[in-house]
């Protein structure tokens, strides 16, 4: 379906509509961010922080209007730059400074609270009594803070700045931002590869099929497991929903809700533990300056093994009792 | 050979343990598992574009920026340290509790005051001391490590369990996506109901874990302090 089709036909819900519309403007957000990069004298990496920002817009934009495979180049096109380490960031010269945090305290207080909420509100206006995905919520909440923002202190928060600002935020996550997206993008090759067949046979020939609760606490533990060797419950969801989720717990009539939910703070559970988890748990040592590299790790393993063992019992006491 | 399909896994793992570009090891994993499988070229292409456009979701995050960077500037993280420094004439324990049930609250709502770097350091480990400090107390330096292992720690709890409560948090559209893809529908907000509780109980939970620690190392400080006076360890500070 061409582009104008697709907003014209009424087979599209209104939804996927404005869900592109999101989408669009998240690619102009990249796409100004590589811009502005590109200009950015101070930045010793110019042209592939450029590069990296703007095809990450472009895929934003025409994502579902070329061929997959077309994507597909894309995406890889894009990776280039950050595996040859050449994004990175100029001097921030925009960066707030403590007199003006201060002045914005000033003027506003605990009022500033009211733009910050907006967002949580209104996505959850949206999910709970329309049917148009909560994502345009955040989108229409983070519209709305701004507009709130502008009329609390109009000289400050003009267009301009929030563009600045959502640029500099960009600069600071970086290449780490698309994390979460490749991990997710790895678990659908693993899919496709039929990796979760396989764990799913492993796992077969040591638990007996058609006992839930095995299959839950199996399912439970996996999840935090493959978490804390992949270092990230992103990468371990779909392939254990698939290998694991679906055959020993799903199949057997489970609440895909309950059992959806659950697995995932059951991997986070698993991220509260592993090194592999160096952002959550190694950096925070640094910048601490804290002598045990695992002292974050070892506070968090008595919390994480009571959350993983409460999860597990409470997903046994919803769908298999 | 199927075992040799979980060769994608094994390259995953090596390469975080062994701090390679993270994108570069998950690319070559995906590489590498794909080549193994048979994969076809172009149908290894498709899946990634695909798998890119079907997760565009995830990247909400960026539309977020647009308001959260100029929060910053109007003095959001002001706001939040007047907010926490209600809690007053408590122990360190107490103090960590607090900054739990704060973080989780504004979690729920997608709003950050800057993590470990940007707020616990600034703003809850100096009242985490002070507290624990009231009265010239002397803590230790073991103390005054594992402190900071718990401020970090209650920090990462409290943002995992509350960022699920958000309707539109990035980990809850991949369970939903891959939900999907498996043939069942589940909805955002219901998804997020069910951690209510969960969150509940991960603040408590670790809350009186990190009091119990906390009061048992105060004890122990006296003797704790001789000890390091004799092995020589230097005071923090």
């Amino acid at each position: 379906m061409g582009v104008i089709e697709f907003f014209q036909s009424a087979d599209v819900t209104l939804s996927q509509k404005l869900l592109e519309v999101v989408y669009l403007i998240i690619g102009l957000v990249c796409i100004y961010a590589g811009i502005r990069n590109a200009k950015d004298e101070t930045n010793e990496k110019r042209i592939g922080t450029a590069f990296f920002w703007c095809i990450l817009g472009i895929l934003f934009i025409v994502g579902p209007w070329v061929p997959y495979e077309v994507d597909g180049v894309l995406v890889i096109l894009m990776v280039i730059p950050p595996i040859a380490k050449q994004v990175g960031k100029g001097a921030d010269r925009t960066k707030p400074t403590d007199t003006e945090a201060h002045a914005g305290y000033k003027d506003l207080g605990t009022k500033i609270f009211i733009p910050a909420f907006s967002i949580g509100v209104v996505a959850l206006i949206f999910a709970l009594f329309t049917k148009i995905s909560s994502l345009v919520g955040i989108t229409v909440g983070v519209f709305i803070g701004m507009v709130v923002l502008h009329f609390m202190r109009p000289k400050q928060n003009t267009m301009k700045v929030y563009l600045e600002d959502s640029r500099r935020m960009i600069d600071i996550v970086g290449t780490l931002i698309m994390l979460p997206t490749l991990l997710a993008i790895l678990g659908s090759v693993f899919t496709a590869a039929g990796v979760g067949n396989v764990i799913s046979d492993i796992v077969g020939a040591i638990i007996p099929q058609g006992n839930m609760v095995v299959g839950i606490v199996v399912y439970c533990l996996g999840m935090a497991l493959f978490t804390m060797i992949m270092g990230n419950a992103f990468a371990a969801i779909t392939v254990m929903t698939v290998g694991i989720g679906a055959p020993f717990v799903l199949s057997l009539g489970a609440d895909p809700v309950i059992v959806g939910s659950l697995a995932l703070t059951c991997g986070y559970c698993g991220t509260l533990m592993t090194p592999m988890a160096a952002n959550f748990n190694i950096v925070p040592v640094a910048i601490l300056e804290m002598d045990d590299e695992y002292g974050v790790i070892k506070k968090q393993i008595v919390p994480a093994l009571i959350m993983l063992a409460f999860q597990t019992i409470l997903m046994i006491c919803l769908v298999a009792l | 050979m199927e075992a040799l399909k979980l060769l994608g896994i094994l390259i995953v793992v090596i390469g975080f343990a062994l701090k390679w570009d993270s994108i570069l090891t998950i690319m070559a994993a995906a590489v590498v598992t794909a080549f193994i499988a048979g994969m076809d070229p172009l149908v290894f292409l498709q899946t990634l574009g695909k798998s890119f456009v079907s997760n565009r979701n995830m990247l909400i995050t960026v539309v977020v920026f647009l308001l959260t960077g100029t929060l910053e500037r109007n003095g959001l993280k002001e706001a939040a340290k007047d907010v926490m420094a209600k809690v007053k004439n408590a122990t360190a324990g107490i103090v960590l509790g607090a900054y739990g049930v704060f973080r989780v609250i504004f979690a729920a709502f997608n709003v950050s005051f800057g993590g470990v770097a940007g707020f616990v350091k600034p703003v809850v480990m100096p009242m985490a001391e002070a507290a624990d400090e009231a009265g010239g107390h002397k803590m230790s330096r073991k103390h005054h490590e594992e402190l900071k292992a718990m401020a970090a720690g209650m920090e990462n709890v409290a943002w995992f369990f509350g960022q699920v409560l958000f309707v539109g948090t990035s980990g809850m559209l991949l369970v939903q996506g891959t939900m999907a893809d498996l043939g069942y529908t589940v909805d955002l907000p219901q998804l997020a109901a069910i951690q209510i509780p969960v969150a509940v109980v991960a603040v408590v939970v670790t809350t009186i874990y990190y009091a119990i620690c906390d009061k048992k190392l105060t004890k122990e400080d006296p003797k704790q302090l001789e000890a390091e006076a004799a092995a020589g360890v230097k005071e923090e500070d």
